[in-house]
């Protein structure tokens, strides 16, 4: 932080003005020019949370991509598949059991083991041919598509939240005054502050994990040099198979997420994986903090947008890509 | 973690051999057969068999040649050939005449359509442009990206695209007292226009330019430092690839006399990849195999399934499990078989088709 | 290789086409959407056909009837390209579909080059397929969206005392056909509508533009469908909204009603019009919705029949009476039989239809409002049924016609037109 601001001390002032003028916002009742501008502050407030928790979910998606994108060079376009597979067994689960952590658990198991097999399977023997598992993968996505059509049919999914979840709180955040004086606080769905607060920990484990620990060490190191790695006597595969399974289940975990605030329905899969592949084109492929950075830039333009221009909403995110890749080819937070 | 420029020779299966100018030739008499078979069709073949089914073949083809084209020779996957497609279909329907009288121009079809074409292949060329600075495998992301744009802005946008609804009534002009929107005019524009698009990627393929974007595909950093301009050459092959694709989506655009956000939504953009991945990338011919198998597929895998006491329903997971089989076992699709069969029972003095530039 | 391409046209007996037909068969063409986002409606569609079919023995006025089926995706694309298929290839005389909107228009089009075929709309509800350039062969037995919402605008003012509401509403041209119905009638009986909100159409996250509704309005209509309809129900409960709502005719329907979750609860008692009603005590309709309870196993059908298996077993009702008054006798260009669905009045489970000078239906509306059953099921009650409600939605056509077709913000809002 403090190096960036010694290289760049002009963007540093501009970020922290920036940063200045949002708290503002966020704290400060608003005067009426302000909403002529902007609307009303509970639209804005809303807005803005919203966009960092649907970040917190894309996130979710995302990391677990680029983690496999950026170790095996496999572009996986199932991964939205295992998504939506993870989030319909999501709901099997806790129709049955009842318990929502439980089928949360339960998900990233079942994906993680589907994606060990697929890497053990398939991928393993073609290594090296990055076209050749894309296209695979392309293939997988299409016939899951249609197993689970055939299982779960055409209808809405979500997955039951237990009853702490439901509901909405009361933040500490004022978004008007009433004449009375007495003032109106922000009422928020808990479930996405829950979930936001289950993506944040998430990423600080899987950067405590890549950063502090021996087996991170290895990945990076494969992250950077693959033959290298496996000069040195490591067993690659080993090692592809346990992040393949690793980012597998985090698209399972994520799905029975995404099944709880919003639902899970053929198509789902695609959506997704839009998703995902904007996040990390703009994040920058293979960096798990390009994923996280990413995700907010999106989940934010998302919601912003369809407060703001709500036309446009959808095509605004793919126009922040390709700004991005003109500026920037090899996304934001990726040395070149 | 730079992306060595070894790891684009990747983008082609190893086990398939990498197209050259050489292997494009057409040196089997089945080729000329097939030729005098395509002319004389309309003589036995009825309205249905040449427009829906070789009418719409030569156009899915030429949208999946410009693909093979880009993937075979340049080693870039392009998946917004179907975009640009769309884009000049969505151009004739716009500049000249359709039923939303309130949008269309109504300028004479000649005008429109050469007007579609140039801007759709400046959007083919700008996406090219947009994806070529990062390498290989990522082109297949930016590209995906991109085509989902274009579906999501045609959507949304009611003043230019008359977004859900698109333009219906988009009709193929009378040119010389011909009508040719009928089978027989309208087949063989189809056939004529897929015949120039597979003769100019034979040519170019062997031209000079071709050749230096072959040398690109198998090593980008060699022919930089012979001094070749590597994104020039590559961004003038998605302007080549978007002029087919372009000319594709006009017949498109003529054959279903209308278009609107799906047709080139995320769906039939990948179909084209599937098609001429099935097909087989190694020479020109393979995509319109890859097409005619997927409008035989596309048309009647339901009365098939259904006669041999399959449920139709689940079509896509036959389509599915037929590519994943091709792209495990034969990753350079049909014509691959094709080959091997030929290979070891009918020529097996042939020299393999491998060879050249490499 | 060209023995290969030869075996494979051989294979699709595609050579062969058009084999000569025996004169005493007819072949209907059936056109549903069997992939994609309204698989489940197309999928219902075909039970509807198959009821009717069953019903009917397949036969009609002496003829042997045979069924041949195209699925499509929702797209005009694939529409056209089934229409091509049933119509040049399996040389159908009659082809019923398609489901949805765009691919109507598109079939409509088509049409228009086949004047030997009839054609009979399935469910698809676009206002200008019948509106505007008819088709002399293209005959619509089901309302359009706009007739749809017959009736409502008028019951949320004098009934429900609703004077303003905003509209949340999916962006495109479907729920502005709704919103169209909705709106002429609404204000011209004194209500208001003061914003209306476009979502794209599949909108995951409804969350910020929940935040945005206005709260200072005594409804909100919501023009949405399938999984965001379920979506916004959720996200709704979930930041505790309480304003009331209002449905546009798939909002609340049973794709919505039968999803998986608690969400779908916020429903009950939401105020919607349609042409049918889950629970209607018409013994016609009573009847029907049993026929479609035992022809299926509950977990291959919904609770009760969707409007696409009413509407396609409504289509082959009205073929199969008129054939069999004209004793399947097509051989004059289908002229009696044009003549004769021209001037059927259908008794269908859901009210009498009958047909106008552009062939589109005049038929009854239904005002319902959502139950839930003791078993838990939520199903659309009928309050108030609208008898002859046509085209023209109340109004004299030279008004009706200078008002135009939906868009976003056609029609204002106005007491009078």
């Amino acid at each position: 932080m403090s190096r960036f601001i010694e290289r760049h001390p002009a963007w540093a002032l501009v970020a922290i003005l920036a940063l200045a003028f949002l708290l503002y916002l966020v704290l400060a009742t608003w005067p009426p020019g302000l909403e002529e501008v902007l609307g009303r502050k509970r639209v804005f407030l809303t807005a803005l949370i919203n966009g960092i928790t649907l970040g917190g979910l894309y996130f979710l998606v995302a990391s677990g991509f680029t983690l496999i994108f950026g170790l095996m060079r496999n572009v996986n376009l199932a991964h939205g598949s295992l998504y939506l597979l993870g989030g319909y067994l999501g709901y099997e689960f806790a129709n049955l059991t009842g318990g929502w952590v439980l089928s949360l658990v339960i998900a990233f198991i079942i994906i993680a083991a589907l994606g060990m097999v697929l890497q053990f399977t398939i991928f393993r023997w073609m290594e090296g041919q990055d076209l050749r598992q894309t296209l695979v993968t392309i293939a997988i996505s299409i016939v899951l598509a249609d197993l689970m059509l055939w299982r779960w049919g055409g209808d809405f999914y979500q997955v039951p939240s237990p009853s702490w979840l439901t509901g909405p709180v009361q933040l500490p955040l004022v978004t008007a005054v009433r004449s009375s004086g007495e003032a109106v606080y922000l009422q928020y769905p808990l479930v996405r502050l829950i979930i936001f607060a289950g993506a944040v920990v998430i990423g600080v484990l899987m950067w405590l994990a890549l950063n502090r620990t021996k087996v991170g060490m290895l990945v990076r190191a494969g992250v950077d040099d693959r033959d290298m790695l496996s000069a040195t006597g490591v067993r690659v595969q080993l090692v592809f198979l346990g992040v393949f399974a690793f980012g597998a289940g985090l698209a399972g975990f994520a799905g029975v997420v995404g099944g709880t605030f919003q639902s899970l329905q053929p198509g789902e899969d695609t959506k997704i994986l839009l998703a995902s592949l904007v996040v990390v084109i703009v994040g920058g492929m293979g960096s798990i903090p390009g994923a996280a950075l990413g995700a907010l830039i999106i989940g934010l333009a998302e919601q912003f947008g369809s407060v703001y221009m709500p036309t446009y909403a959808v095509v605004l995110t793919f126009v922040i890509m390709v700004l991005v890749l003109a500026w920037r080819p090899q996304g934001l937070l990726r040395g070149s | 973690m730079a992306v060595e420029a070894s790891r684009t020779s990747g983008i082609l299966p190893a086990s398939a051999p990498a197209p050259t100018a050489a292997s494009s030739l057409p040196r089997y008499p089945a080729l000329w057969l097939l030729a005098l078979f395509l002319l004389i069709l309309p003589a036995f073949g009825s309205d249905f068999v040449l427009i829906q089914l070789f009418g719409w073949t030569f156009i899915l083809g030429m949208i999946a040649l410009s693909l093979m084209f880009l993937g075979g020779y340049g080693g870039m996957v392009s998946l917004v050939q179907m975009t640009v497609a769309g884009c000049a279909g969505y151009m004739v329907a716009i500049f000249g005449t359709s039923a939303v009288a309130e949008i269309s121009l109504g300028w004479p079809w000649w005008l429109a359509v050469v007007v579609a074409i140039v801007i759709a292949t400046l959007f083919g060329t700008l996406s090219g442009a947009l994806s070529v600075r990062t390498e290989g495998i990522y082109t297949i992301m930016i590209t995906l990206a991109i085509a989902s744009a274009f579906f999501y802005f045609t959507l949304q946008n009611y003043s230019i695209f008359n977004g859900f609804s698109g333009f219906n009534a988009v009709r193929v002009p009378q040119v010389f007292g011909i009508d040719w929107r009928a089978a027989v005019p309208f087949y063989y524009l189809t056939l004529f226009w897929a015949v120039i698009a597979y003769l100019a990627v034979v040519y170019v393929s062997r031209s000079p330019f071709g050749l230096a974007l072959q040398g690109t595909r198998d090593n980008a950093r060699r022919m930089e430092a012979l001094g070749f301009n590597v994104t020039a050459h590559r961004i003038a092959a998605y302007a080549f690839a978007s002029v087919i694709a372009a000319v594709a989506g006009v017949l498109l655009v003529w054959h279903g006399g209308q278009i609107s956000p799906g047709t080139a939504g995320v769906g039939p953009v990948v179909d084209i990849l599937i098609i001429a991945v099935a097909g087989g990338m190694s020479r020109p011919i393979g995509p319109f195999i890859g097409a005619l198998i997927y409008v035989l597929l596309r048309t009647f895998a339901l009365d098939v399934m259904e006669a041999v006491g399959l449920d139709g329903k689940r079509f896509q997971l036959l389509v599915g499990v037929g590519f994943l089989l091709i792209v495990l076992f034969s990753p350079d699709g049909v014509l691959g078989l094709w080959q091997r069969w030929h290979r070891r029972f009918l020529a097996p003095a042939a020299p393999p088709a491998r060879g050249g530039v490499r | 290789m060209i023995r290969t391409l030869l075996a494979a046209v051989a294979a699709g007996g595609i050579l062969a086409a058009g084999a000569a037909q025996a004169q005493d068969k007819i072949k209907i063409g059936v056109l549903a959407t069997l992939e994609g986002a309204l698989t489940t409606l197309g999928e219902d569609a075909i039970r509807g056909m198959q009821i009717a079919m069953k019903q009917a023995n397949a036969k009609a006025g002496g003829k042997t009837i045979e069924v041949v089926t195209f699925p499509t995706n929702a797209s005009p694309d694939s529409a056209i390209r089934g229409a091509r298929k049933l119509v040049e290839q399996d040389k159908v005389d009659i082809l019923v579909g398609p489901v949805s909107g765009s691919e109507g228009i598109a079939i409509r089009d088509y049409s228009k080059t086949q004047p030997q075929v009839t054609f009979l709309n399935g469910s698809s509800g676009a206002m200008e397929t019948t509106f505007v350039t008819p088709s002399e062969n293209f005959f619509r037995f089901n309302m359009d969206g706009a007739q749809w919402l017959a009736g409502l605008g008028k019951y949320l003012v004098e009934e429900k005392k609703y004077k303003k509401i905003a509209a949340l509403a999916e962006d495109y041209s479907f729920p502005y056909t709704q919103l169209f119905g909705l709106t002429l009638e609404y204000c011209q009986a004194g209500g208001q509508i003061v914003e209306k909100f476009w979502v794209p159409l599949g909108t995951k996250d409804f969350g910020s533009i929940i935040a945005k509704l206005p709260d200072d309005v005594d409804a909100i209509y919501l023009g949405l469908g399938g999984g965001d309809a379920v979506n916004f129900f959720n996200q709704y409960s979930q930041a505790g909204g309480k304003a009331k709502l209002i449905g546009g005719s798939i909002m609340v329907d049973q794709t919505v009603l039968s999803s998986k979750g608690a969400a779908k609860r916020l429903a009950i008692g939401v105020p919607s019009a349609g042409p049918q009603a889950d629970v209607w005590d018409d013994p016609k309709w009573q009847a029907w919705v049993k026929l479609y309870q035992e022809s299926f196993p509950p977990d291959k059908r919904f609770t009760s029949p969707s409007l696409t298996g009413t509407a396609y077993y409504n289509d082959f009702n009205a073929v199969f009476q008129v054939l069999n008054a004209i004793n399947g006798d097509l051989s004059d260009g289908h002229k009696k039989f044009r003549a004769g669905l021209a001037a059927l009045e259908l008794d269908a489970p859901n009210g009498k239809i009958k047909l106008d000078q552009n062939r589109q239906a005049i038929g009854t509306n239904f005002i319902t409002e959502v139950v839930e059953l003791p078993n838990g099921d939520l199903v659309n009650k009928a309050v108030k049924t609208i008898p002859n409600v046509s085209q023209m939605l109340g109004l004299d056509p030279a008004t009706r016609q200078k008002i135009g077709l939906p868009s976003r913000t056609n029609p204002e809002c106005k007491t009078s037109y």
